[in-house]
């Protein structure tokens, strides 16, 4: 065990490690006038240092953005998912309507929702809704008419109401598709908000967040900035995601084969 | 006692009777043809046939999980109807499959049945632990199904079965997955419980061994469509150990339950 816990720590490290050394020797072998384009380490470094405050605040609206939309489209998919597993009548009622929203182009939509609620952390938060909901509407949905079929036969012999059965079986038997479609929607949702950000954040009052920040710097051709910039994101995307592992190993690991060890 | 039951049950009303019954699932074929059988309280009914002889259907039927097409079933003298069937705590069905509630306990998974009747918390902790008792399974009230062996699943499921005292118990294969010397145990053991408490049960199994061992009859069916057969009676005093199975008489029924089975299992494949 130790020693594998270990090696968990140490090849990332290691392969974390090397990618700073291959970017250095890459950048090294570039000729003088092509260095602007892959900026040093050191260089990014120094851009957190001189935009360290403009980051930390476009960064905060843009997990303020990610954070709403990401319940939000929790709360509604989760709702939704309930009704669409009551009838099959109701699921191709409403399937292609889902389908349809998730086709929708984002980068058309963001226009008319700028014009319909304004720029800023309204349309961002949105924007953020709409690409989540669809994994989590699509997965939940299939997890709660997955239920094993003996289990509601059960149910039913032992005179179960429809909602002792949904609360009581289909709820908690759908939790692992639940955690499938919220790791897809934790990996979307801060990108969802960087692109909500990038074409409907604007400085409206709230000083944009990081797609905002990513149109000025790019302007401006501060590229250490922009490579900073996407660490951030890519930071913010690990928290989100570590945020729903952690929840899906708190409701699961007691009971679900995904985590099942041989040593209990 | 149960092993007197059907002998001196002239006045009470038969625990489960079917007259005439028909099944068929809408316009398909049928499943059940004129069957008639009449189960005291305290019978222990093996049925035992071919795949496709209705026997799985037979118990779905005694559990209102589905309704009958033509002629009655009735559930201690009165109509069985699925709003009725399983309403007065009488009644419990052990599947084929553990059909436990993996994210639950197996305290937990006992309890449900009371949990879904609403029965209050303090009364409930004790059904559990009489009925976890009784499978001598106690020791594991709070281990999760994932990490119990198959044959313990089984004693989860039986126990949850038996929580609300049941007067009536369907088993549908449920030691069809275990390993003889596992099953052979668990038959034991569901004889004891049954020396214990007085239900009526219909056991549905694929072992000739299993059904004479268990039984007081044992209702041979014929498939295509599902019909009785022959029916057997087991004439071996209960208590029954692991000696029964070395008593001659026991070894005569498992051969003639064992020809019969064959003689239908031919019929139908021809």
């Amino acid at each position: 065990m130790p020693p594998r816990r270990f090696l968990t720590i140490l090849l990332p490290a290691f392969a974390g490690a090397l990618f700073v050394a291959i970017w250095i020797f890459v950048r090294a072998s570039l000729s003088e006038d092509f260095r602007f384009l892959l900026p040093a380490p050191t260089e990014v470094l120094a851009a957190f240092r001189d935009h360290g405050d403009e980051l930390w605040r476009a960064t905060l609206n843009t997990a303020s953005g990610a954070t709403l939309g990401f319940l939000a489209a929790v709360f509604v998919s989760f709702l939704l998912s309930i009704l669409l597993s009551l009838s099959p009548l109701v699921r191709v009622t409403f399937y292609p309507y889902l389908m349809l929203l998730q086709m929708t182009p984002i980068i058309v939509f963001a226009p008319i929702l700028v014009l319909w609620v304004g720029a800023g952390l309204k349309s961002v938060t949105i924007i953020t809704f709409l690409i989540c909901f669809f994994p989590l509407a699509v997965n939940t949905t299939q997890g709660l008419v997955s239920t094993d079929r003996n289990l509601v036969e059960l149910f039913q012999l032992y005179r179960a109401t429809k909602f002792q059965e949904i609360r009581r079986l289909r709820i908690p038997a759908a939790l692992p598709y639940f955690f499938t479609g919220l790791r897809i929607a934790a990996t979307l949702a801060p990108i969802g908000a960087l692109v909500g950000d990038y074409t409907a954040g604007s400085s409206a009052g709230d000083g944009g967040g990081l797609g905002f920040q990513t149109i000025i710097y790019s302007s401006q051709a501060k590229y250490p900035a922009l490579f900073a910039t996407a660490a951030v994101c890519c930071a913010l995307g690990f928290i989100f995601v570590a945020g729903v592992l952690s929840l899906s190993w708190l409701f699961l690991r007691k009971w679900h084969d995904s985590y099942d060890r041989a040593d209990t | 006692m149960p092993s007197t039951a059907s002998s001196s049950a002239k006045n009470v009303s038969p625990a489960v009777e079917f007259r005439a019954v028909e099944k068929r699932y809408g316009a398909g074929p049928v499943i059940l043809d004129a069957f008639s059988l009449t189960a005291a309280p305290g019978d222990f009914i093996a049925l035992i046939g071919p795949s496709g002889c209705g026997k799985s259907t037979l118990l779905k039927l005694i559990a209102g999980l589905s309704p009958v097409t033509a002629g009655a079933l009735l559930l201690g003298g009165r109509t069985a109807t699925p709003e009725r069937a399983s309403t007065d705590d009488e009644l419990a069905y052990v599947f084929q499959e553990p059909t436990l509630l993996p994210w639950l306990t197996v305290a937990a998974n006992v309890a449900l049945p009371l949990e879904l009747r609403a029965t209050p918390p303090d009364r409930r902790a004790e059904l559990v632990r009489t009925a976890l008792a009784l499978v001598g399974l106690e020791p594991r009230a709070a281990y999760y199904p994932r990490q119990l062996s198959g044959g313990q699943k089984m004693r989860v499921s039986i126990a949850r079965a038996l929580v609300l005292s049941p007067q009536l118990l369907l088993l549908d294969e449920p030691f069809g997955a275990l390993d003889e010397m596992t099953r052979d145990r668990l038959n034991e053991e569901l004889l004891a419980i049954r020396e214990r408490q007085s239900w009526t049960a219909f056991f549905v199994t694929h072992s000739v061994a299993e059904a004479v061992f268990l039984s007081n009859r044992i209702v041979v069916m014929s498939a295509n469509p599902g019909r009785l057969h022959r029916e057997i009676r087991v004439d071996l005093p209960y208590p029954r150990t692991p000696a029964t199975r070395r008593d001659p008489a026991y070894h005569a029924l498992v051969d003639e339950a064992s020809q019969l089975l064959r003689s239908v299992e031919d019929t139908v494949a021809t």
